[in-house]
């Protein structure tokens, strides 16, 4: 009994040194980020309207102690977030590789972290890798373009033209019903088994949403807003440049995030149907000859792809929404 | 008696803004609606005229009237002796919330106007400039409308339509969208820079006090189908629309233009 309790005294203490260790090492993290946030204030501000300057100066004159408690716990929640966020992808790969290396999964069905690590090495080597990477990224992104512009322009010719608008509205709805993926035979018999067609069930899947986005954000446009554009005795295109298009900035950015993640879904599907090469063919032949190793590898890599893509989208939102 | 007639003469030339018997029918699918009747106005050059009557008695269909973009069914309206489909004047038109474009600064909003008649010239900026800082908003011409106060707002959409020169302002309830105690000062505002820039001006209201506090006539309408019922001159000095409000003859025209409503 007495043994027990001292073991459990001895665990304590070591349970207290390494939380007093990841303590002192959060407040170094801190300091350090404090620090780095002065820094890069101190940067910024001479950049700053010369306008603000007295209100800024007043404010930073009367900054209240409540106040910048309040800047400390918002600081705090952020690196809260952050190495939280860090964590679970540490702790995700390092429990399936525990579990990988100790046998509790099998490793032939659901591969482990270092091997795919080992399966990059060699794709990599061959030179593969970035030939694959290149063919989906290239489909990707050329149908990701083509569907949001062209359907944008389809959007501003049915905005233009209502009645044209009334007759196409009936055929516009059942498409945007139909599962695109029961037009993939079709599409290899008229575009080859190639990579059009799989850049055509990307374009497919994204314009018709597009279409409808968009024009619904251009004719949910203030009428009074229009009424005054006239009242000034302007032409339908100045309408369209000056009040409707800017004034749909915002579902126009809200389309591209859904179109970012949607041309991966196209273009995957696309190759699955059709494809000699690309991550989706990779992923397709790996599981045909039951290689979970380069399965896996391909989708962390798309992982990657989409992640890096829609937040290049985000920066294009921030940028719009500053202007 | 030639006095007299020289004096006809003279206000005859004096009207900007003549409404000969104009009637409208909306179509729709429910059938025919008569919105205005033998609608009969004159306005002077340089003059305020208010117009009120009840709720939905087609208040703001004779300001689009006015303005050109509604055509009539019938009768006509002419500005400065020409009808208004031909006249290539502009029109200033006020609505009922300021309507900034929110992606625009300030200054960008007052420019609309000018972009859209390709008239960008120094002399237009300058005279765009004089006015932002003869109306207080020079140290905000680089903000976003979000970033102003509602009267503020009012003022620049205010500009932005004065920098065209207006031959004639139509205001459409434009203090409805404001509480109480901004309504009371735009008001004051935006009357007293009218009056500077001797602008004519029609306002459309179902504010009796705001119709009288900041007109020179005050048209009171029937019901629908509208047309004139009986106009009131106002005669509260060359006061602000606040000091208007204090005149003890103010509560008794208020009064008079209470009842002519009720009827």
């Amino acid at each position: 009994m007495k043994n027990n309790t001292k073991d459990i005294n001895i665990k304590n203490d070591i349970n207290i040194q390494k939380i007093e260790k990841i303590t002192n090492n959060v407040k170094k993290i801190q300091k350090k980020s404090k620090k780095l946030i002065k820094n890069k204030n101190f940067l910024i501000k001479p950049q700053k309207n010369t306008q603000n300057k007295t209100t800024e100066n007043l404010n930073k004159q009367h900054i209240s102690t409540a106040r910048e408690e309040y800047l400390r716990k918002q600081k705090k929640r952020k690196i809260f977030v952050i190495s939280i966020r860090v964590l679970i992808l540490v702790v995700f790969f390092a429990l399936w590789q525990i579990l990988a290396d100790t046998g509790a999964i099998n490793v032939f069905v659901f591969s482990s972290p270092l091997k795919i690590i080992v399966t990059i090495g060699d794709l990599f080597a061959s030179g593969n890798l970035l030939y694959h990477i290149f063919i989906t990224f290239y489909e990707a992104f050329l149908g990701f373009l083509i569907a949001t512009v062209l359907g944008y322009l389809i959007a501003i010719i049915l905005w233009w033209n209502d009645r044209l608008r009334e007759i196409l509205e009936p055929y516009i709805i059942i498409l945007n019903s139909l599962p695109k993926v029961a037009l993939g035979p079709i599409i290899i018999i008229w575009f080859g088994a190639g990579t059009k067609a799989i850049i055509v069930m990307a374009i497919l899947i994204m314009i018709i949403i597009t279409v409808i986005s968009i024009l619904n954000s251009f004719v949910t446009c203030d009428k009074n807003k229009i009424l005054l554009m006239q009242s000034m005795g302007a032409s339908k295109w100045q309408i369209l440049t000056k009040l409707v298009m800017p004034n749909g900035r915002r579902e126009f950015m809200s389309v591209l995030k859904i179109n970012v993640g949607m041309t991966w879904v196209g273009t995957i599907m696309g190759e699955y149907l059709v494809s000699k090469a690309g991550l989706g063919y990779l992923i397709v032949y790996g599981s045909q000859v039951f290689k979970l190793d380069l399965v896996m590898t391909s989708i962390l890599i798309l992982c990657l792809l989409a992640g890096v893509m829609y937040g290049f989208v985000c920066l294009i939102e921030k940028w719009v929404n500053n202007r | 008696m030639t006095k007299e007639n020289l004096d006809i003469k003279k206000t005859k030339e004096d009207i900007l803004m003549q409404i000969n018997d104009v009637g409208l029918i909306y179509q729709s699918k429910n059938g025919e609606t008569e919105a205005v009747k033998n609608f009969k106005l004159k306005v002077k050059n340089g003059e305020f005229v208010s117009i009120v009557g009840p709720s939905g008695c087609g208040k703001t269909t004779m300001l689009s009237i006015m303005s050109g973009i509604l055509p009539v069914t019938s009768g006509e309206v002419l500005l400065d002796g020409k009808n208004i489909k031909d006249t290539k004047k502009y029109i200033g038109y006020m609505f009922q919330r300021d309507e900034l474009f929110e992606w625009r600064t300030v200054w960008q909003n007052i420019m609309l106007g000018l972009e859209i008649k390709k008239q960008v010239s120094q002399k237009q900026k300058d005279y765009a400039n004089s006015l932002i800082e003869k109306y207080g908003l020079k140290d905000f011409v680089n903000k976003k409308p979000k970033e102003l106060s509602g009267g503020m707002r009012q003022r620049v959409a205010l500009i932005r339509t004065l920098v065209l020169e207006p031959q004639i302002l139509l205001l459409d309830e434009p203090f409805s969208a404001l509480d109480f105690q901004t309504r009371l000062s735009v008001c004051d505002d935006v009357a007293s820079i009218i009056k500077n820039e001797h602008k004519t001006a029609i306002l459309v209201t179902h504010d009796i006090s705001e119709a009288i506090s900041m007109a020179d006539r005050v048209v009171v309408l029937t019901k629908r189908p509208a047309t004139v019922k009986t106009e009131f001159d106002i005669n509260l000095g060359n006061v602000t629309p606040l000091q208007k409000r204090e005149n003890p003859e103010f509560s008794n025209l208020f009064n008079l233009i209470w009842k002519e409503l009720d009827k």
